[in-house]
């Protein structure tokens, strides 16, 4: 039963992470939330689903496992990539000298427009994510450990060692870090700020993208609510980490997960998101910096 | 010209965005939309600000601000106000008794606004689970009237001291933080109560809501008619107005003022800001509270489908589009929200998207709301024009 639920939050612990990855590096940069984040993830697992549905039509799902995967996966990145651009270009943009409400005020805007466009356009039903991978499953001390929840987090974490890589290893990662530490200064040393501002959203929306691919395996469906959770929670797994902390969203999703996954084993399944909600509160009134932050998350940068 | 051949490729783009969602048809035509769209506004933006159109322009917005204004003071003037009371008051003796409850609908929601219009609007603190004090106020009076049988008056009141209990309590955890912590703590805090209604089957019978609830009584009349609660919501929503009013103008209102745009300005003239916040919190929830009241005795029913994270929205929606800290902004805002999906059924579908769409469009190209708040300003000729323009850009 114990190792059950840490593998079990473990692997929606990965998801949070990928996904609060997005929250952090966006408010690293502009000290933003950028509530719409959530409704990426959740687009991220309907593209999928498109791309599957365009796979089969045309026969490729049977002839080359290899290459349905790699789709299903690449075709949302670039997808939800283009969305977190339009997004910053589209609501956060024009508003980056507006006072503190307007963008907050314009990103609830986004995520209820961009939710309530995919019920009118797929329908309020759920829709079946239909299951590529047929990996099996092993017993792990205890644990029923399968294939599918060993390739998540594989494949999490290797889009976190990536974005490590690329963040300190790589010019734009450079860039990035620049702009976050001061916006105004790294503009002045001819980094260009829009240009980071928005490579910021697409790589958290990839981030998104691939999480929200991997729900879609792992529950098998999908609806276009799921975002709004979903998002709540990372968002929560990020504060808790420290907001605008890389490692520290990393730490707060695992985190969070396996704390939920143990109130819902243990106390009450019926109040799972009331916990993960409590905990954010209590995480904001004790400690807002988080559990890696410093001090400056409390403090106003506009 | 340059920026008008950018309206296809803007097109372009967004029919290449839908396309996994609205299929090949329909994001051909979501493109075309599109760029129909930005094209129309880039010309329109190209007319108006040619020299022979924008004086003109500047000219008729003038006009018309001019004639709203006078609107407005007619509306105030002693001669005139008795008459417009009257008219509003034969409503219901004009209209259908369904169009009278839509107005009742609308009367909660403009007290609902209102109430979030001092948290928002007058003090700067984004509340987006300001529906989970409707829900309170709604439930308390649903479950004391079910079960103890308490009558609808008393309730009025308690319901209203209970959500300002409970506006206080979400006020002290979030005294510290940001306004965009703020936002999400709200949001979190409206998701618990709607969960905890939905699943303390004991108390709140779940999803399936609580019957039977009674009617206001009046001596040993008994309101039931949407005419009698016409006028019930209309004497409640008059003294919404009075009381908000009075707020706006008071120590205290300039004390939420003073915050809204300066948290640390604020503080350092002395504003008390614990205070301060807690009191709008409590404020705005009393008036939530008050209505989930009325809401509860109308309905004679609820269940927590009614106090969704979209209602909040809507709320929200009403004070932004008509103007966050304009009394009678706020108010059209509500009415038009409500009154408008009734008379254009085939929107309906589309609702909750033009809501989301409008509230980015409107921070975009006026911030300020359909009626910008009158009210503390800065003075003309008060600042240097290089320091008032820059106040302009950041404030208000």
């Amino acid at each position: 039963m114990l190792t059950q639920q840490i593998v079990n939050g473990i692997v929606v612990g990965s998801v949070y992470a990928l996904i609060a990855l997005g929250y952090t590096l966006v408010y690293g940069i502009l000290q933003l939330i950028n509530f719409a984040h959530g409704e990426i993830y959740m687009m991220g697992a309907y593209v999928g689903i498109a791309v599957l549905a365009v796979l089969g039509a045309m026969g490729v799902t049977e002839q080359s496992l290899a290459i349905s995967i790699l789709l299903v996966f690449l075709v949302p990145m670039v997808y939800c990539a283009a969305y977190g651009v339009t997004l910053e270009r589209v609501a956060y943009r024009p508003l980056r000298r507006a006072p503190r409400l307007s963008p907050l005020i314009s990103a609830i805007g986004m995520s209820i427009f961009l939710q309530n466009y995919v019920q009118v356009a797929q329908g309020a039903r759920e829709r079946a994510f239909p299951n590529l991978l047929h990996l099996g499953s092993f017993e792990l001390m205890g644990a029923h450990v399968s294939g599918l929840q060993v390739f998540i987090l594989a494949a999490a974490l290797a889009m976190m060692a990536g974005l490590q890589v690329f963040i300190h290893k790589t010019r734009l990662g450079r860039a990035m870090r620049a702009t976050a530490l001061d916006r105004t200064m790294a503009s002045l040393v001819g980094v260009d700020v829009n240009r980071v501002i928005a490579m910021t959203f697409a790589i958290g929306s990839i981030l998104a993208a691939v999480a929200g691919v991997m729900v879609g395996m792992y529950y098998g469906v999908v609806n276009h609510y799921i975002g709004f959770v979903a998002g709540i929670k990372a968002f929560t797994a990020a504060v808790l980490g420290g907001i605008g902390n890389v490692t520290g969203a990393l730490l707060g999703g695992f985190l969070l997960a396996l704390l939920e996954s143990f109130w819902a084993g243990y106390v009450s399944a019926v109040y799972k998101d009331v916990f993960a909600f409590a905990v954010l509160i209590v995480v904001l009134i004790f400690r807002p910096e988080g559990i890696l932050g410093g001090s400056a998350a409390e403090t106003d940068r506009s | 010209m340059r920026s008008l051949a950018a309206a296809p490729l803007w097109g372009l783009w967004f029919a290449f965005l839908a396309l996994p969602f609205s299929g090949l048809e329909g994001s051909l035509r979501i493109g075309l939309a599109c760029a129909l769209v930005v094209g129309a506004a880039r010309l329109a933006g190209v007319a108006l600000r040619a020299e022979a159109v924008a004086p003109r322009v500047a000219k008729g917005r003038e006009t018309v601000a001019e004639l709203w204004e006078s609107f407005l003071r007619g509306m105030r003037d002693k001669r005139v106000a008795p008459f417009v009371l009257l008219g509003i008051m034969a409503l219901p003796w004009w209209l259908g008794r369904y169009e009278t409850d839509v107005l009742v609908v609308a009367g909660i929601y403009v007290m609902l606004a209102l109430g979030l219009n001092v948290v928002v609007g007058f003090a700067g603190l984004l509340d987006l689970g300001y529906v989970a004090f409707y829900a309170v106020g709604a439930y308390s009076y649903a479950l004391l009237n079910t079960w103890l049988g308490l009558p609808f008056w008393p309730a009025l009141l308690g319901g209203a001291a209970l959500s300002a209990a409970f506006g206080i309590l979400l006020g002290i955890p979030v005294l510290r933080l940001r306004g965009d912590y703020l936002a999400i703590v709200t949001l979190g805090f409206g998701e618990i109560i709607r969960i905890v209604l939905n699943n303390w089957d004991d108390v709140t019978r779940g999803p399936n809501g609580i019957l039977g609830i009674g009617r206001p009584l009046l001596g040993e009349f008994r309101l039931s008619q949407p005419m009698h609660f016409f006028y019930l919501v209309l004497a409640l929503c008059l003294f919404t107005i009075f009381i908000v009013n009075r707020l706006n103008r008071s120590r205290i209102g300039r004390a939420w003022a003073a915050m809204r745009e300066d948290e640390s300005a604020a503080e350092c003239m002395g504003v008390d800001l614990v205070h301060a916040k807690l009191t709008a919190f409590a404020f705005g929830a009393s008036w939530a509270g008050l209505a989930g009241v009325v809401f509860a005795a109308k309905q004679t029913f609820v269940s927590p489908e009614s106090f969704s994270f979209f209602e909040s929205v809507i709320i929200l929606c009403m004070v932004v589009l008509g103007g966050m800290g304009s009394v009678p902004g706020v108010i059209l805002g509500a009415l038009i929200l409500i009154i408008l999906p009734e008379m254009l059924r085939e929107i309906t579908f589309f609702r909750p998207m033009l809501l989301g769409g409008a509230l980015v469009l409107m921070m975009a190209l006026r911030p300020q709301g359909f009626l910008e708040a009158r009210g503390l300003r800065l003075a003309e000729g008060a600042l240097p024009p290089e320091m008032r323009e820059k106040a302009e850009r950041t404030g208000r």
